[in-house]
């Protein structure tokens, strides 16, 4: 799985009151919805700068707080297609890959690229390259068995396949 | 072995695992509070039409109670309905509390049982050598499915107390002096275990204030190893056969730490992170707007004892909102009968409903930006309990007790 996409920088600690305003919790399954407030709290610049495609890059402890799927679910559609950090809040580490969202642990994402550069991110090495600059780095590796739920698009399709559930796809 | 080691390899039929390991493991209870309506549209989204085990699945309102809006009033009926459809056991609708007092209080918490809930502080369940952790609503309805999860082998950091506090110092300063040491991401996907004679000699209600804040040092579980004083605490209120689980003697852990709770005086977590832990001594003088005493933290009847016993029959500063949470419906009628809500209320104190009330920035007493907050909660981010210009800091109920009769920050004496 390659993902080719621009920047968007943050720092760390990026905790999901942030990423998802607890007053938009009501919104339970409106996920459309969900996607027009992300970080509008905090980062309100984040909805009129940032595309869909672009990567989110961050520092360490992304997505630390409460277990609040809209977090991730937010990102998702709002159509961020991947978050690359330092490290990860286990809880939002768990919830992006449930939802297809791929995330990687990239130690010393920092400082290798900068806001508006493009990566290329291959999900299954690991390999990152910055197609401005020429650097290339590598990330944590995912797990196999991760891989396997975000490439069959997160964990509900996973389970469809596995518990042979034909019909739709969600 | 760790005792996440020896849980999780019992969970998932195994003698013996490894640190990152995947395995499959069985879950003993699966909880979820109004978030279980989104745990509901993943699992119509796979389409099975009953859920594994309706007597291992707890649902119970407590984050937005009562409705805050008519969105909350149409998710909690919307679960209402749910429940009696699939025949959910142990469904609490919204008058028993705040969950992780109520699943502890209603005998949802065995030692070495794997229980997983929609909600970051399922660590609180630790305190009872539960593996217990937070997990979010997708992963939740596939629980709901299937009954099990996938799980990676966690390394474990060792925590060992010795001594006994000082006056007015608590659990909850112990616990921010250790986030403060370690960091906001300082036991990220890591089991803690606390270990030593001052964690023995602590209440069941205070121990559960060092797992549910463990969180906030990113711990995946965080466990108090049981003892009598558990099984007595679990046997009052479960018939269920468990079994306690305890860490070798020559377990292998990645960190360890020594704190003397001697040494400690009462500690703050100042805004917008909970490991920005300073003295309380420090922001002394301060000048606060609201105090809040309550929480899955500190809004149990030993905390509501100690606040009532500062406050006694002094007022609350004239310019301060003291509002008051008893954690569940039990804490509410024990602290009633002892006569404490009698004394915050004549005080001039604010008693709402058993639940999460403003902790989470959904409604019951959210800030204006500019101003400040003392609480006995676990978050302090920025806009999390109301404006991003309002300010929280975190400390125990003996300070927030004596700040709100101040007007302004104050160490306990
Ligand atoms: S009291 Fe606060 S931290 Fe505890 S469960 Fe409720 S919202 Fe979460």
């Amino acid at each position: 799985m390659l993902i080719k996409g621009r920047v968007y920088l943050f720092g760390d600690d990026i905790n999901t009151d942030v990423i998802y305003p607890g007053k938009y919790l009501s919104i339970t399954t409106d996920r459309g919805e969900m996607a027009k407030h992300c970080f509008e709290a905090v980062y309100p610049e984040f909805l009129k700068t940032a595309q869909r495609g672009d990567i989110i890059v961050a520092g360490k402890n992304f997505g630390c707080g409460s277990s609040r799927e809209q977090a991730a679910t937010c990102l998702k559609y709002f159509g961020v297609a991947a978050v690359v950090a330092e490290s990860f809040a286990r809880i939002f580490y768990r919830n992006a890959i449930n939802l297809g969202l791929p995330v990687l642990i990239a130690k010393g994402i920092k400082g290798f690229t900068e806001h508006g550069q493009t990566l290329e991110v291959d999900l299954v090495s690991g390999a990152i390259r910055n197609t401005e600059t020429g650097g290339s780095m590598t990330a944590q590796g995912v797990p196999e068995f991760v891989l396997e739920i975000l490439t069959s698009g997160g964990l509900i399709p996973y389970l469809r396949k596995k518990l042979g559930i034909a019909g739709q796809e969600v | 072995m760790t005792i996440v080691e020896k849980i999780l390899a019992r969970a998932s039929g195994k003698e013996k695992v490894a640190i990152n390991e995947i395995v499959m493991a069985k879950v003993d209870v699966a909880m979820s509070h109004e978030n279980a309506d989104v745990v509901l549209r993943s699992f119509r989204d796979i389409g099975v039409k009953k859920v594994w085990d309706p007597r291992r699945i707890v649902i119970l309102f407590d984050h937005r109670i009562p409705a805050d809006s008519e969105k909350t009033a149409q998710t909690h009926k919307r679960l209402r309905e749910f429940v009696r459809e699939q025949g959910i056991e142990h469904f609490y609708d919204l008058k028993e509390g705040i969950c992780h007092q109520v699943l502890a209080e209603l005998g949802h918490d065995r030692p070495g049982e794997v229980l997983v809930g929609t909600d970051s502080h399922t660590t609180t369940h630790g305190a009872f050598g539960t593996f217990a952790t937070g997990i979010g609503g997708t992963e939740m309805s596939g629980v709901w499915a299937t009954g099990e999860l996938w799980l990676k082998v966690p390394e474990s950091i060792k925590i060992t107390v010795h001594g006994s506090f000082k006056k007015y110092v608590s659990a909850k300063d112990l616990i921010l002096h250790i986030i403060g040491t370690l960091g906001a991401d300082g036991a990220d996907y890591c089991s803690v275990e606390f270990h030593g004679e001052t964690i023995g000699s602590m209440s069941i209600a205070s121990r559960m204030v060092l797992s549910n804040l463990s969180m906030e040092m990113g711990a995946k579980v965080a466990f108090v190893l049981p003892d009598d004083k558990t099984v007595q605490y679990v046997r009052q209120r479960s018939d269920k056969k468990f079994e306690v689980v305890l860490p070798d003697a020559d377990a292998a852990y990645v960190q360890t730490l020594e704190v003397d709770a001697g040494e400690l005086s009462s500690q703050v977590a100042c805004p917008h992170t909970v490991d920005n832990v300073k003295p309380i001594k420090d922001i002394a003088g301060l000048k606060i707007d609201q105090a809040l005493i309550g929480s899955c933290t500190n809004g149990r009847l030993e905390d509501l004892a100690i606040a009532a016993e500062i406050i006694g029959d002094k007022k609350v500063h004239n310019e301060v909102r003291l509002l008051v949470i008893p954690a569940s419906r039990r804490v509410y009628l024990e602290a009633l009968a002892k006569g404490y809500i009698e004394t915050f209320v004549k005080a001039g104190g604010l008693v709402l409903n058993p639940g999460c009330g403003p902790c989470l920035g959904a409604h019951q007493g959210l800030l204006a930006p500019g101003e400040v907050c003392i609480a006995t909660t676990n978050r302090n981010f920025k806009g999390r309990m109301g404006s991003p210009e309002a300010s929280v800091y975190l400390a125990s109920p003996a300070t927030v007790a004596c700040s709100a009769l101040e007007g302004e920050v104050v160490e306990p004496c």
